[in-house]
């Protein structure tokens, strides 16, 4: 249980190595959990995961289990993606929806074993789960508190884990589950992550915490490893091109005024829909919209220049047709990359629209009209977030 | 009888009044109908049974109150062997003094009925028949959607705001009142008389987990009262019980060419991802059909015929938090002879006996009931129909059918044989109270519990409506949001059953609602 009535704020089963490691002393709140923000600077982090190993805190992340003979079945209603399709020691991305199919969260399913699986979530739904359980033979529970987690990122990270005795490490395909004996116990390693690079993020019970912690960053010294924070992670995630719940779409159970909920396919998420398999959440209202068109589409665009369009109005000509959602010149990539919300008839690749931009310097407020282009996908695709064996860097 | 063969447009679910009414409807448009009944008699709780060697009772409902006009001559129930061995019939609530009151029509005799309470009797009535008739505008047609009606919704929303605004002032504001307060509250309003005040309550409230004090009991009263603007002057008593309601419709369905197959008891509704492609029966038999449509009570067709796994869970959560959990319980009594009620005739025993001497004796038994008890001192309604249908017993003996008010679906210890004939004595005790000579007079007994109920007419709950009738569940809110004009989230799938607008009693009109916005529709629906 997590001991809300003795503490206005939870401490990770890392917490005691996040507080050395936190220089600066910046944290934020992650669901409950004291959570930081920034180690150090935001830009030595961001380059410690593009240039060696980042290594971020997860554990507060909302992680549900699912055990049982329907648990397969259940998560099939319940997500947009075809589960059958994903077999033991697998994670998928997927999305979740209510009846209108409108998106509730985003979030990755783990298949740990037969009839077991986990899903890691944004924002706690533990109602709407067990409403989704009737009818299904499935036990569901919180295990956020019960499982200690860290992404540990970047080109350097699959030669760390090797310095740590993780043999054949680097046979693990993306998506893939591992499992490696640790001080008597056993840490879960998946390939799997939030940058868009080589990384992993290990599964350890709370009482190894601190312990793999210390051995995590004797074995990356070497290579460069580093504690990072969420300002980091969000660099990280825009130039990947990751949307972010509560950024950059309303989870469905959150959004109080009609219409402000978004469906996969106005998230640039329709892969993640799959119309053959069983009823799911979602699937009636899905079809329909598919027949009858989205009200929005979700674009990535490409900004002159590199003045962040952070909440910018998005014109083709002198029409208002979208707003700006996450926006951050991305350092790698080289590239000013904006994620918006644009009217469905707007947004082909290769259109040309214009981002209204206001910024600040030494209290001067500037307004730029700066052309953008809408772009494919993600501006940051190294092959080696791919390539296995993974590379030694 | 099933024919494979035939490619059928229609399978109805269950043979209950409502499902024989929507067959017939959907024949008469030229559909294909098929209707499967569970159990080897037709009518569901519209039923006659032979209880024990030669008595027979209507063992579910024992009155017809309200069974819809139109549809009874659409059908021509008449001419297919419907006949009333009785009606027009008077209320008559039994005091312990043997000071009988008598309820008939706008009349009321005995009981130390005052002359104000007369008059304000005639008023009242007045009142509710006003509200029933507008009501009634809405009943016999599908309950509109409050948002993205069409023209049809419209109407039907606009001719309930026109019908409250031509009440005249006075009246829409009692109506708008009234509706939601409860119905000890407006009695103590209106009447002074114990007698009275406790038998129009119970009529607001059997069949429910409802006592006076609950609100919702005056929309409860004013349902029941619907059968006035059908024409019912008061109960009617069914010769042959209430089975020959059934067996009137199902002869009236099948000479419109509707196929009946009983003993077919379904166990499944069968789907093809979110489309309706027939029923699978108990001994493994895959019926098609274009359409399914089930007269089976919301949660019996979501939870056990489709399965809640096969729809998707905000629907899911609607059929679980649907109130339905019944608290009345039958009781049938075989008679070697009449019993002697103190202070009645032979002729008055025919007439609807009622025990609810106060309104505060309803209260207390319906207390017991919210603890997952019994009540100690029940309210009741009773019917001897065999005063006025020689053929539900052996010559001169008798059949006595009881409607006992309160006996929960959830008993505490559940509904074991000890608890079973622990509560029947407890209820034979408190009619021969009135009835001195009763307990020399039984032949034998049967007691049906709502655990009973549920499995002999497979209504969930024992609920006999289909779920409660309440502002909460009527109009676009019956069953759920989401399925309140007979189709559901399953294509193909379609709802006829009491549980949905207007509600139950042997009405019929939620039979023939459906089958309109079937055949409005059209061929594809």
């Amino acid at each position: 249980m997590i001991p809300h009535d003795e503490t206005m704020i939870l401490e990770t089963p890392f917490y005691s190595r996040c507080l050395a490691a936190c220089e600066i002393n910046l944290w934020e709140d992650w669901k409950g959990y004291r959570s930081a923000q920034a180690y150090t600077s935001v830009e030595q982090e961001y380059f410690a995961v593009r240039s060696n190993t980042g290594v971020f805190d997860i554990s507060p992340m909302i992680k549900y289990r699912f055990i049982g003979p329907d648990a397969g079945a259940y998560l099939n209603r319940l997500l947009t993606r075809d589960i059958s399709k994903i077999a033991i020691d697998r994670v998928a991305y997927t999305v979740w929806c209510d009846d209108e199919g409108q998106v509730m969260d985003d979030g990755t399913i783990f298949h740990l074993g037969e009839n077991d699986y986990r899903l890691c979530a944004y924002a706690r739904c533990l109602d709407w789960l067990m409403w989704s359980a009737e009818g299904f033979d499935v036990t569901i529970f919180d295990e956020t508190a019960d499982i200690a987690a860290l992404a540990v990122q970047g080109p350097t990270s699959c030669a760390v884990f090797k310095n740590m005795g993780f043999t054949g490490i680097e046979n693990l395909k993306p998506f893939g589950i591992t499992r490696y004996p640790f001080e008597g116990s056993e840490v879960m390693i998946s390939r799997t992550g939030f940058t868009g690079d080589l990384g992993y993020e290990i599964w350890i019970e709370p009482a190894l915490a601190e312990a793999f912690w210390d051995q995590l960053f004797a074995a990356g010294k070497l290579r460069g490893i580093r504690a990072i924070g969420s300002a980091a992670l969000d660099m990280l995630r825009t130039e990947t091109g990751f949307l972010q719940a509560g950024v950059d779409f309303v989870p469905a159970e959150e959004a109080i005024r009609n219409g402000r909920s978004r469906s996969p396919f106005e998230l640039g998420l329709g892969w993640l829909v799959s119309f053959d398999k069983p009823v799911f959440n979602g699937r009636k209202a899905l079809l329909k919209e598919k027949k009858e068109g989205s009200r929005y589409a979700f674009v990535y665009l490409d900004v002159e220049g590199n003045k962040p369009a952070e909440h910018a109005f998005i014109y083709a000509g002198n029409k208002e047709v979208g707003t700006v959602t996450t926006a951050a010149w991305c350092p790698t990539a080289k590239s000013n990359i904006a994620f918006a919300q644009v009217d469905a008839k707007y947004g082909k690749v290769g259109q040309e629209l214009v981002a209204e931009i206001y910024y600040e310097r030494e209290l001067k407020w500037t307004r730029l009209m700066a052309k953008c282009t809408v772009v494919e996908g993600a501006v940051f695709n190294p092959p080696r977030k791919r390539q296995t064996p993974a590379a030694d860097f | 009888m099933i024919n494979l063969d035939k490619n059928y447009d229609v399978i109805i679910v269950g043979g209950g009044h409502n499902g024989l009414v929507c067959a017939s409807y959907l024949a008469k448009d030229g559909r294909s109908v098929l209707v499967l009944e569970a159990n080897n008699s037709i009518g569901g709780a519209s039923a006659t049974s032979e209880f024990v060697d030669q008595f027979s009772v209507s063992s579910c409902a024992h009155w017809l109150i309200q069974l819809n006009p139109d549809i009874a001559s659409d059908m021509g129930l008449n001419s297919q062997g419907l006949e009333m061995a009785a009606r027009d019939l008077k209320t008559i609530a039994l005091a312990e003094d043997a000071d009988h009151l008598t309820i008939d029509g706008d009349n009321l005799e005995g009981g130390g009925i005052s002359d104000e309470d007369r008059k304000a009797y005639i008023a009242f009535n007045k009142q509710m028949l006003k509200f029933c008739k507008l009501l009634a505008g809405a009943f016999n047609r599908r309950a509109p959607k409050l948002v993205e009606g069409n023209l049809t919704d419209r109407l039907t929303l606009a001719k309930l705001g026109l019908g409250m605004k031509m009440l005249g002032k006075d009246d829409m504001s009692d109506l708008m009142r009234l509706a939601l307060i409860n119905i000890y509250d407006v009695m103590e309003e209106n009447f002074d008389n114990e007698l009275l005040k406790g038998a129009i309550s119970l009529d607001s409230l059997l069949g429910s987990h409802m006592g006076p004090r609950s609100p919702n009991t005056v929309y409860g009263y004013l349902y029941r009262r619907m059968g006035d603007v059908f024409g019912y002057k008061g109960p009617a008593v069914v010769k042959g019980g209430m089975g020959a309601v059934g067996e009137a419709m199902a002869n009236a369905a099948r000479a419109k060419g509707v196929d009946i197959q009983l003993g077919a008891a379904v166990s499944k509704i069968n789907i093809d991802v979110d489309r309706a492609t027939g029923v699978t029966l108990a001994d493994g038999t895959v019926v098609n059909g274009a359409l399914v449509v089930s007269n089976a009570d919301p949660k019996t067709t979501f939870n056990k015929l489709v399965g809640l796994a096969n729809i998707e869970t905000g629907v899911a959560r609607r059929v679980k938090t649907m109130r339905m959990k019944g608290d009345a319980a039958k009781l049938h009594i075989a008679l070697d002879s009449l019993p002697n009620f103190t202070g009645l005739t032979e002729q008055q025993m025919g007439q609807r006996l009622v025990i609810a001497p106060t309104m505060n004796y309803i209260e207390t038994a319906f207390n017991a009931s919210k603890y997952g008890e019994y009540s100690k001192a029940p309210a009741m309604d009773i019917s001897i129909p065999s005063v006025h249908d020689a053929s539900l017993a052996p010559d001169g003996k008798h059949v006595m059918s009881v409607i006992v008010q309160y006996a929960p679906y959830e008993l505490a210890g559940g509904w074991n044989d000890e608890h079973k004939e622990a509560f029947k004595n407890l209820v034979i005790d408190r009619i021969a109270d009135f009835a001195p000579d009763l307990k020399d007079k039984i032949v034998a007994a049967q007691l049906l519990t709502p655990v009973d109920i549920e499995e002999r007419f497979h209504i969930h709950g024992g609920h006999w409506h289909h779920g409660e009738i309440s502002l909460d569940q009527i109009l676009m809110m019956r069953p759920f949001p989401g399925a309140s004009q007979y189709g559901t989230a399953v294509d193909g799938l379609y709802l006829c059953g009491a549980g949905n607008h207007p509600g139950g009693g042997v009405m019929g009109l939620a039979g023939h609602n459906a089958a309109k916005e079937i055949i409005n529709r059209g061929k594809s629906a």
